[in-house]
């Protein structure tokens, strides 16, 4: 038995884990593009805050678009519940919350999770540590992951706190892919310029799927294959069948605990059945930019479906 | 005022049950043992267990110092408090029972009336209410300090909501996980079962018409609260739901959970939530903590609250001095703990003489706890005894006073050495159909070399507490 309150705080101390964790591939890949450019590094990290969601907030803050200051929100500002600092704080209350659902070893990896990161992240970072946090942010989240995966007991508290992972991570990686549609797009792929090859690149940094990619498609960059891996390939661990082929994993496995099946079930289902059916150039053919919109909708729908049919509030 | 020091007094040489721990403690390496120290605070704050203070900020995450150097009792030693614990115990509970009953000690005159008519902490919706199985304080903590190798006196008695066992049983862990060694060679009566006895005595007490195993929840205010890691901690330790009253409602007269199968009933309701915010129909309309209806559900006979609602009539301060005739009157024996001296401020005698006496004595406010509110008089500026008379003379019946204990201590571990530090001890009494007391209890201690004030909240520390299997 369990709580549905208790579901809830599972459920969100995941995807703000995971939000975390996306966040710093998100500057990685930004920081290498503004990095390996001389000019124009402010729309890409224009499309980076679009990516995280966050660009609407950032405005109000700021005006210059440079490293510094969107490294700084994203990672430190309290203000942007999205920043590492805040996503992890709150994953770190959910865990507090639901404390007696979790192994000793996930509630202590969170706990110290954020007891460093907040540590490192205390003062402004200066542009040179950068990388250093950032490969800290990612060590921190893989530890908590590691003991999570290697101490829960695969029960109804593993399949919420999933659910979580899985929900937030096919949002990022569709957002990712909805910034940066345009230049996935087959009308342009014939430019093939150095331009593109970062833009293309930097997508899948931000995934951390640049090398994965090239042991699938054992080629140069190519838009559409870039495009089918993110969102078709089943393998690939945040591609959004891949995360869609879990949540309907983790829902059944909840219908077969508890004998009882719920509209979320069905939604996850068809979304699955649709991404599995789907060839990348239907999609691109009826529009990419229409197809992601639709999927980050329908994915939000299923979040809070979940949250109706186990009763979180 | 020399205090009497548990382990080495003045003139006595080592008292026998430190004998066995000081031969181990000469042989170790004092850089050792601060590295020990250090050990014990990153165990704490890695596991979390920490408590707020209230009204201090950004202070959610404050640690409960720990010190390495065990408190021990003898086995003789505790066996005679156990008695007397058990007699008390045994008397709050009948006294509970009488007053919201045939209330006979008020009609024999051994309590006077208007002591328990005007008292916040009396609940008249519990007039006439029989809890299920009889028991009104399930869980309870009794204070008690000592001042010579033979005097134990009961500082106060905690009826409603006693916390601090989880340290009792973190300190434990702890010390076995620093010292494993000093464990084989000490044999010390293990505390690491009160879980388990708390089940089954929360299970023993639950409404006579549920048969099977009763559902057991704990009710949290949540996760802000100061005492959060304890009721997360006993909720994991029992194997039972940790609950808010956000996830409670009464559904067909029954309180029930909010699963994430729907709602689920519930038996047996260990509540860390004060009596004014348990149910918001009855008591605080404002309360968000409780559950509305709880109180008719349980004047039904439909769920188990533990502690029973009211029982704060039974631990008040104002109460607390009439304690001896409370055991003799249920008992019909003499207390064998005794009760520290009390004046009472409603009295108009024993406020002139409390008035003349500040600098000797302590005063605390009758409905206070945690140390807050308190004034010990040998230690106040004679500015602060000035502000506190007037505050005195304004609501007598407000305090108490008792005269400074020299409260027994006990060596703690400093950056000199060993240092003697003032203690009291809280063990933890269970109550069902019988009373069962965990061989240890919580020893807080004043790190302040000469202070009195043993309160967490207050800068106090704790110590683990060995009861000697001899």
């Amino acid at each position: 038995m369990l709580l549905g309150r208790t579901a809830n705080g599972l459920y969100w101390m995941n995807r703000y884990i995971e939000r975390a964790e996306n966040m710093a591939r998100l500057i990685d890949a930004g920081l290498r593009i503004a990095l390996t450019r001389t000019q124009n590094a402010s729309d890409e990290w224009n499309s980076v805050l679009l990516s995280a969601g966050a660009a609407g907030a950032f405005a109000e803050k700021h005006s210059d678009y440079n490293a510094e200051n969107v490294a700084d929100f994203l990672m430190r500002d309290m203000a942007n519940p999205s920043s590492v600092l805040a996503a992890m704080e709150t994953a770190r209350n959910n865990a507090r919350m639901v404390r007696t659902a979790l192994t000793r070893e996930t509630w202590e990896s969170i706990n110290e999770g954020w007891m460093s990161l907040k540590r490192m992240l205390a003062e402004p970072i200066d542009q040179r540590e950068l990388p250093t946090v950032l490969d800290a942010i990612k060590r921190e989240t893989a530890i908590i992951r590691g003991s999570f995966y290697g101490t829960m007991l695969r029960n109804e508290i593993f399949d919420f706190a999933q659910l979580g992972t899985y929900v937030e991570r096919a949002d990022n990686t569709a957002r990712i892919l909805d910034v940066k549609y345009y230049v996935l797009l087959p009308s342009i792929s014939w430019v093939g310029s150095s331009l593109d090859n970062y833009q293309w690149e930097s997508i899948l940094r931000s995934v951390a799927a640049h090398r994965s990619y090239r042991w699938v498609y054992e080629a140069d960059y190519r838009p559409t294959s870039i495009a089918e891996y993110l969102i078709l390939n089943v393998r690939m661990p945040r591609s959004l069948t891949f995360s869609y082929r879990f949540i309907a994993e983790h829902l059944r496995f909840l219908a077969d605990d508890y004998s009882a099946r719920h509209p979320s079930h069905e939604i996850a289902e068809r979304t699955y059945a649709r991404l599995r059916g789907t060839q990348i150039g239907d999609i691109l053919e009826s529009g990419l930019h229409e197809f992601l919109a639709d999927f980050i909708t329908e994915n939000n729908r299923l979040g809070e479906q979940v949250a109706q049919d186990f009763g979180f509030h | 005022m020399v205090a009497f020091d548990e382990m080495l007094p003045a003139e006595a040489g080592l008292r026998k049950p430190y004998e066995a721990y000081d031969g181990w403690l000469k042989n170790q390496d004092p850089a050792r043992l601060t590295e020990k120290m250090r050990d014990a605070e990153r165990v704490f704050r890695k596991t979390g267990i920490t408590f707020a203070v209230y009204g201090e900020r950004d202070a959610s995450e404050r640690l409960i110092p720990f010190d390495i150097v065990p408190r021990i009792i003898a086995g003789n030693e505790w066996r005679r408090l156990t008695q007397g614990i058990e007699q008390r115990v045994q008397a709050l509970n009948a006294f509970l029972d009488d007053i919201y009953h045939r209330q006979e000690i008020l009609r024999a005159g051994r309590v006077p009336r208007e002591l328990i008519a005007t008292n916040e902490a009396f609940l008249p919706e519990m007039i006439g209410v029989k809890p299920p199985a009889g028991v009104y304080t399930h869980i309870i903590g009794v204070d008690i300090v000592r001042i010579s190798e033979n005097e134990f006196y009961v500082l106060e008695d905690n009826a409603r909501t006693p916390s601090g066992v989880s340290y009792m049983l973190e300190n434990r862990e702890t010390m076995l996980q620093l010292f494993p060694e000093l464990f084989q060679r000490i044999k010390v009566q293990p505390v690491e079962n009160y879980p388990q006895l708390l089940r089954q005595s929360l299970s023993a007490v639950r409404p006579s018409n549920v048969s099977g195993v009763p559902t057991i929840a704990v009710l949290t205010p949540g996760s802000f609260n100061s005492a959060y890691f304890e009721h997360a901690f006993l909720a994991d330790q029992m194997g039972v739901q940790l609950v808010e009253g956000q996830d409670l409602r009464v559904v067909d007269g029954h309180v029930a959970m909010r699963t994430t199968e729907g709602y689920k009933q519930i038996d047996v309701l260990y509540r860390r939530v004060d009596d004014a915010f348990l149910d918001p129909l009855t008591f605080r309309p404002d309360s968000a903590l409780g559950v509305p209806g709880i109180m008719d559900v349980y004047r039904a006979g439909n769920i188990t609250i533990a502690n029973a609602p009211g029982t704060g009539i039974a631990d008040d301060k104002a109460i607390y001095s009439y304690m001896p005739e409370i055991i003799e009157f249920y008992t019909g024996r003499k207390p064998i703990l005794g009760n520290i001296p009390t004046w009472r401020c409603s009295e108009p005698d024993s406020l002139k003489y409390v008035q003349e006496h500040l600098a000797e004595l302590v005063v605390k406010e009758v409905h206070g706890s945690g140390g807050y509110g308190m004034l010990v008089g040998p230690a106040a500026t004679k500015k602060e005894r000035e502000e506190f008379s007037k505050k005195l003379a304004a609501r007598p019946s407000n305090y108490i006073a008792q005269p400074t204990l020299s409260l027994s201590t006990c060596p703690i571990l400093t950056a000199k050495g060993l240092a003697p530090r003032h203690v009291d001890l809280r063990p933890f009494v269970l109550v069902s159909d019988r009373i069962q007391i965990v061989p240890g209890g919580l020893t807080r201690v004043a790190l302040k070399e000469g202070s009195l004030v043993v309160n967490s909240s207050q800068g106090g520390g704790t110590k683990d507490t060995w009861v000697l299997d001899d």
